[in-house]
């Protein structure tokens, strides 16, 4: 049924689908263009140290460039390296789309994006 | 020699007996011996009867005398083992037959020594003993050790003598325990929250990629800054090495100023205190007391080009030293001094070309303004250790074509950047404004070319400007004095035309300033002897005092508004109050020797001290005499207003008695 009234929409409105069409080849050019120009780390909020933000940044960008396809890899990565050098207990999120509330011990937040669509959130609360 | 002796019978005679007594003083005993020889040589005459001498018996003088026969008699003695001191006559009760019988057997024993040892048998009970504890304490040693042990058991006893060592014990008080928890704070937390979307990601991006590319277009501005910074952090660096001797500077800097104060005491204390009380008797007369002489030696062959006092500090001013002629070497001066330091400036700053004028910001008073002879502007912040000022201007930025005569601060504008006006011989009036790190111009007016040039060479020959002032109330209004001997009346709005034009002097004006209390008056000087003193409603003006020589400068006294004074080529101070006399000058006095010019003069704003700057690079301060600085007398009975009101009026009145 569904299926069935998505496909008559597509009929009623042609014209439509062909410029939706002409707009995604465009939109992927332009996807692409925008993600090479985004794809560098980008920090959004953080209230961190200089020195211990510089170290998390980079090993954030380390894990989600080797995990590339799996978040929860590059999570896990992330989670443990930071409690080995940090002290517990660190908590990651790594994602595309999603929205948060955290309680974070002061001075040990990191969110930042990276590649262009993904955001990395890390905080610490024992 | 060995006399045997024989046990049993022994053949007595009387020289035996004579040795068995006691008695045996040696020459007896010699003889006895002698006598003894001669029984055994007796027994054994047959055989040594021929050696021996002959021999004579001698008698001792208590020897028994015996006959041979008894002499010869064989006595027997008989050793027992009995022992003599034992009873021989030992008597017990005895009870069966109820009487008292001797007993023969009496115990012989004679006890002469005895010892109680404590040596145990090995075989015995008690040894066995010990050596089974001998051997529960040595468990830990060796089976040979035990041997040993059993052997010199015994020894190892000895040694701990009960007698010396002695175990005691006691129990010191313990304190009780107790139990102490603390519970630290936990490290403090903070909530966060957000949400994370392709579209926040990419207008993120999108945002800091223009914030890139804004920040690449400042970092040309910005390499200089870093360089700025870069020196400043070895200068810090320095300054935290040398610690020690920056402390004493300031230490000594105290120093300097006591004992400057010292030496200038007469000074200090006629600047505070001292009222000319032969003023009284002077009539209107007024007079000008010296006080300090300030002068800097690497100054010389400079004049002073320009005075400011400080708003905020009412003891330090700025002196601008250059050189009015051209042909002199082009170098210059900003100086500051204070009146507490009048031997050396407080703040020194050397020029690349002479300062032609000098203005410190109204209400930053570290800002200071100066105007140089080939045209540049500075800005000097005092702040900084420099030596360098923070803004100049350069040929690219518009800089004058002519030496900038004057400079004032204006107000902040309206993006609250510090901006000035200046006004230069090559004829236009230019703000400066004080951008980041750079100063920007903008013309405001160019002054009118004089009648004299020809139409087409208007715009090539300058007309020079010689002096601005601005209008204390409303400060869009000012006043450009030329040399060409004009004063026009401008708006900082009106970029096209002036809005009045006086003729003022038939030579370059040097100076034109605004009254400070009253709205329409100001007052010019030139160099054509005139001083002249003009309402901007009318075209001639008010009052005009000729003074024998050119007038190089003229001010208006802070505190009043009809008292200005003015200083001429030929070293005299001229004071006049209007309120006083309408014709001449209250003082005329000479402050410096000949041939000296005087260039400059300022009121101080606080102080009634002027000081006054000539041709050599001196600053003279000289203080007014109570004449010249009278306020209205008090009527009895009437509170007297005071307050700028005050002055107004006053001028008013005056003005409305010529009209």
């Amino acid at each position: 049924m569904i299926s069935g009234i998505l496909t008559l929409h597509l009929l009623m409105f042609p014209h439509l689908e062909l410029n939706i069409m002409a707009e995604t080849v465009d939109g992927k050019k332009d996807e692409a263009d925008y993600k090479r120009l985004h794809s560098f780390p980008l920090i959004r909020h953080t209230d961190m140290a200089e020195e211990m933000r510089v170290e998390t940044m980079e090993l954030c960008v380390t894990a989600c460039e080797k995990f590339a396809s799996n978040n929860e890899s590059a999570a896990k990565m992330i989670k443990e390296s930071m409690d080995k050098k940090f002290g517990n207990s660190w908590h990651v999120v790594i994602g595309e789309g999603f929205g948060f509330e955290i309680t974070h011990e002061v001075k040990n937040l990191l969110y930042m994006f990276f590649g262009g669509s993904l955001a990395v959130c890390v905080w610490k609360c024992s | 020699m060995s006399v045997p002796h024989k046990v049993g019978t022994v053949k007595s005679k009387q020289a035996t007996n004579v040795n068995t007594q006691p008695k045996a003083p040696v020459a007896k005993v010699v003889k006895a011996a002698g006598k003894k020889k001669d029984e055994e040589e007796a027994t054994d005459t047959a055989e040594g009867e021929e050696w021996m001498p002959g021999k004579t018996l001698v008698k001792p003088s208590d020897q028994l005398d015996l006959t041979e026969e008894e002499l010869n008699e064989e006595i027997t003695r008989v050793l027992t083992a009995n022992n003599p001191n034992a009873p021989q006559n030992v008597v017990r009760y005895g009870f069966k037959e109820g009487c008292y019988k001797p007993i023969i057997f009496v115990d012989q024993m004679a006890i002469h020594f005895e010892l109680e040892g404590n040596l145990v048998h090995k075989e015995s009970d008690e040894g066995r003993r010990l050596m089974a504890k001998q051997a529960e304490r040595d468990d830990g040693k060796g089976a040979e050790k035990l041997d040993n042990v059993a052997k010199a058991g015994d020894k190892e006893r000895k040694l701990t003598n009960q007698f010396n060592f002695n175990e005691r014990a006691s129990q010191t008080l313990n304190n009780p325990p107790r139990d102490i928890s603390c519970q630290t704070e936990p490290p403090p937390r903070a909530n966060f929250s957000a949400t994370a979307n392709q579209w926040e990601i990419y207008d993120f991006y999108v945002e800091e990629l223009k914030r890139r590319e804004k920040s690449k277009e400042k970092q040309e501005g910005q390499v200089l800054n870093k360089e700025e910074d870069k020196s400043k952090k070895k200068m810090i660096q320095a300054e935290t090495q040398s610690d020690d001797i920056t402390q004493l500077a300031h230490a000594a800097k105290i120093i300097e100023r006591m004992v400057n104060q010292n030496i200038f005491d007469e000074v200090a204390q006629d600047f505070m205190y001292f009222e000319d009380a032969a003023d009284e008797f002077r009539g209107e007369k007024g007079t000008l007391l010296p006080l300090w002489k300030l002068q800097y030696d690497k100054a010389k062959g400079l004049s002073v080009t320009a005075l400011c006092w400080n708003p905020k500090y009412s003891d330090l001013f700025a002196v601008g030293l250059g050189s009015y002629e051209f042909t002199q070497e082009e170098r210059g001066m900003l100086l500051f001094y204070t009146l507490k330091n009048s031997s050396y400036p407080e703040f020194i700053f050397n020029t690349t070309s002479g300062v032609m004028c000098v203005d410190i910001h109204a209400q930053l008073s570290y800002l200071v303004a100066v105007g140089l002879h080939d045209g540049c502007v500075a800005v000097y912040n005092l702040k900084k250790k420099s030596d360098q000022p923070i803004y100049n201007s350069t040929a690219s930025s518009g800089k004058h074509r002519g030496a900038v005569m004057q400079v004032k601060w204006q107000k902040d504008d309206l993006d609250s950047n510090h901006n000035f006006i200046s006004v230069s011989t090559d004829g236009r009036v230019v703000s400066w404004t004080l951008v980041k790190h750079e100063l920007v111009f903008t013309d405001i007016i160019k002054l009118p070319a004089t009648d004299k040039v020809p139409d087409d060479l208007k715009d090539v020959i300058a007309t020079a400007g010689t002096s601005l002032d601005f209008h204390k109330q409303k400060d869009y209004h000012f006043l450009v004095a030329t040399e060409a001997g004009k004063i026009h009346k401008g708006s900082k709005y009106y970029s096209s035309k002036f809005l009045e034009t006086y003729d003022a002097h038939f030579m370059t004006v040097s100076r034109v300033r605004w009254n400070p209390f009253h709205p329409n008056v100001f007052i010019s000087c030139g160099w054509d002897w005139m001083v002249k003193i003009w309402d901007q409603t009318i075209k001639s003006p008010i009052f005009t005092f000729e003074l024998k020589t050119s007038v190089t400068d003229v001010a208006w006294a802070p505190y009043s508004s009809t008292i200005f004074a003015a200083i001429t080529n030929d070293g005299k101070v001229h004071v006049f109050d209007l309120s006083i006399n309408k014709y001449e000058a209250l003082c005329q006095q000479k402050v410096v020797s000949k041939k000296t010019r005087l260039l400059h003069i300022e009121f101080n704003p606080v102080n009634p001290i002027i000081i006054v700057g000539d041709d050599r690079g001196h600053v003279i301060s000289l203080k007014l005499s109570p004449n010249l600085r009278k306020k209205p007398k008090e009527k009895k009975g009437q509170e007297l207003p005071k307050g700028p009101e005050v002055e107004i009026a006053k001028m008013e009145q005056l003005l409305s008695s010529l009209r």
